[in-house]
């Protein structure tokens, strides 16, 4: 992988084109004028602190909060955003509090990651369970058994998993790392990196500035609703302003987990 | 009260049951499904059979006249979202589904002599006028609402049933009929005769069941209705629009509905609002299984079905109160001994 390629913005096709994307809770204005980019095969985060707005844009993109501004993905212009749809279009969001189904076995949430593939008449879930299972061996160890069983990092995989499982042009990740053991963190993120090796496209939303920047090819930093810095995730990485605010004096041990 | 007594009442309340089951079934599904508490479900028992009695007598059932003018609503609206959302594409499928479909049942009513097919294509006749009901009532009244909260749901299900009670009156008139049994045999139990229908009601009911939970635990569409049922917003991130799965539940509520409709018709004479009755059964029964579980509903409309068969023996005057007193109890038990669960959304 030549990090020039994935540094610059510029040569890729472009996946997602998100234009000056407002969403207001009542009067209050939690995301103003977002414009971010993701070109196709690209790792994409979104960085910033606590409330900074970044769960609202990626609901505001999925469909799943009201919203203005212009969605342009895969080429074609979303005024409004309808979550179904974009689904059907190739677009899904790994949700912060992950969304499983609790009381069905890991097997049938994967099963319905692939519903409205199977709706559009793709009937391949068989084979993209497999895909999913060499990924996540962990997943077919407990193929039969209930999602809320499972512990924090397995259900953070079995969210990506499900998500998989409909063969999403762009995957939207909101916090994978949330919650979990730093081990874990360190294998959520292998496989995001594996992912993009395997064409994906994904747009990651952390607070664990480090990792995510290290897995990510360009970057923002969204500050109290707006984008405040943007750059090749490299250029960010080494940025005073980010070092200060995010990334904080070297802790080796964070390098470490997040490779 | 002899033993042979108790076994009739036994059966009796058995047939009942298996009727309110359904009912339940159909009661906790749409609940779980899309929240609301589903009055007007006793009206498809009433629609169901009473189209049934009309297509028997060789009239058109009024009710079809609904079904067109409800779809050419339905056509109406949606035609206009399609092409605000510029899918033309969608149009033909939206107009053969809500306007052709009515007109060729009608077409098919007016040209065959349904009056004298066997009595299972007269069901089947039934069933297709009344069951497409349930969908496009979800599309017509829920789906526009569908964020409300529980109570203004439950609102417009009141309304919807009486609504649907004062059209029985106009479609059936205020006469009560019955229709012939699917079989006039009898066997003998023990010391009791048990009639061909009231197999037939037991067993149906049965295989419905047993085609629930199939369908619940082994289809795609089956386990897209429980995940909605269990996490609304995952379901939609994965493509299940809640409007799909609205009317899916409609429809298989409308369906056992109906059905229960046509199963009893033979039993018991059904007039226009005798659904309702039954539907507030099977909501006891619903109750008792605390909207949630459908194993306890079943065996909550065993339970009502019994109670009402024996209470009728001792107390025929009051076996309605009866009834419907067994929900204080279970309530009374089910919120000194269930914890509170704030209301969702």
């Amino acid at each position: 992988m030549n990090a020039n390629i994935h540094g610059s913005n510029l040569i890729l096709k472009t996946v997602l084109e998100v234009r000056d994307l407002t969403v207001s809770y009542g009067k209050v204005e939690a995301l103003s004028n977002a414009n971010i980019k993701v070109g196709e095969g690209q790792i994409v985060t979104v960085i910033g602190p606590n409330g900074a707005g970044k769960t609202t844009m990626l609901s505001a993109i999925m469909g799943l909060l009201e919203s203005r501004g212009k969605v342009d993905f895969d080429g074609t212009i979303e005024g409004v955003p309808v979550v179904e749809r974009m689904v059907a279009r190739g677009m899904n969001l790994v949700p912060e509090k992950r969304e499983l189904f609790g009381e069905m076995t890991v097997e049938d949430n994967l099963v319905l990651g692939a519903f409205q593939r199977h709706r559009s008449g793709h009937r391949d879930h068989a084979q993209t369970m497999e895909e999913v299972y060499q990924l996540f061996p962990r997943l077919r160890e407990r193929r039969s058994q209930l999602a809320g069983t499972l512990s924090g990092g397995e259900r953070q995989m079995l969210a990506v998993g499900r998500a998989l499982m409909a063969k999403p042009k762009l995957l939207m990740l909101d916090e994978p790392s949330l919650g979990l053991a730093p081990l874990i963190v360190r294998e959520i993120f292998r496989i995001i990196g594996e992912l993009r090796r395997r064409g994906v496209s994904i747009l990651l939303v952390e607070q664990n500035a480090r990792a995510a920047l290290q897995v990510a090819d360009y970057a923002y930093v969204l500050e109290t609703g707006e984008i405040a810095m943007e750059g090749p995730a490299r250029q960010l990485a080494d940025d005073p302003r980010v070092i200060e605010a995010y990334l904080g004096l070297g802790g080796k041990h964070q390098e470490m987990l997040s490779t | 009260m002899d033993f042979q007594i108790a076994l009739l009442l036994g059966q009796d309340g058995i047939t009942n049951g298996a009727i309110y089951a359904l009912l339940a079934l159909a009661l906790v599904l749409v609940f779980a499904v899309t929240r609301v508490i589903f009055i007007p479900q006793g009206e498809f028992v009433s629609y169901g059979a009473l189209t049934l009695v009309m297509i028997q007598a060789g009239a058109i059932p009024a009710t079809v006249w609904l079904l067109l003018g409800a779809g050419l609503l339905a056509a109406a609206l949606d035609v206009r979202l399609a092409l605000r959302a510029g899918q033309p594409g969608r149009l033909v499928r939206l107009v053969g589904w809500y306007v052709a479909y009515p007109l060729v049942l009608v077409a098919l009513l007016y040209t065959l002599p349904v009056k004298d097919f066997p009595m299972i294509a007269q069901i089947l006749f039934a069933l297709a006028v009344v069951v497409p009901m349930g969908p496009l009532m979800y599309r017509l009244i829920y789906q526009p609402i569908a964020a409300a909260p529980v109570l203004v749901l439950l609102i417009v299900s009141v309304a919807v049933h009486v609504a649907m009670v004062g059209l029985g009156l106009l479609f059936f008139g205020a006469e009560g009929s019955r229709t012939p049994p699917f079989s006039d045999a009898r066997f003998e139990m023990g010391p009791v005769m048990v009639s061909g229908q009231t197999i037939w009601v037991v067993v149906s009911s049965l295989v419905l069941i047993v085609a629930l939970y199939q369908f619940f635990e082994r289809t795609l569409y089956g386990k897209a209705l429980r995940a909605t049922a269990i996490n609304r917003v995952g379901a939609r991130l994965m493509g299940i629009s809640p409007a799909l799965a609205g009317r899916l539940t409609f429809f298989l509520a409308a369906l056992i509905g109906a059905l229960s409709g046509v199963l009893i018709a033979p039993i018991t004479t059904i007039y226009y609002d005798t659904g309702f009755l039954i539907g507030l059964k099977g909501f006891v029964a619903a109750i008792v299984g605390g909207l949630g579980s459908y194993p306890l509903a079943a065996a909550g409309a065993l339970l009502v079905g019994l109670l009402e068969a024996f209470s009728s023996f001792w107390a025929s005057a009051h076996k309605e109160v009866i009834v419907f007193t067994l929900i204080i109890p279970v309530l009374l038990w089910r919120s000194l001994r269930g914890r509170h669960v704030e209301e969702e959304e």
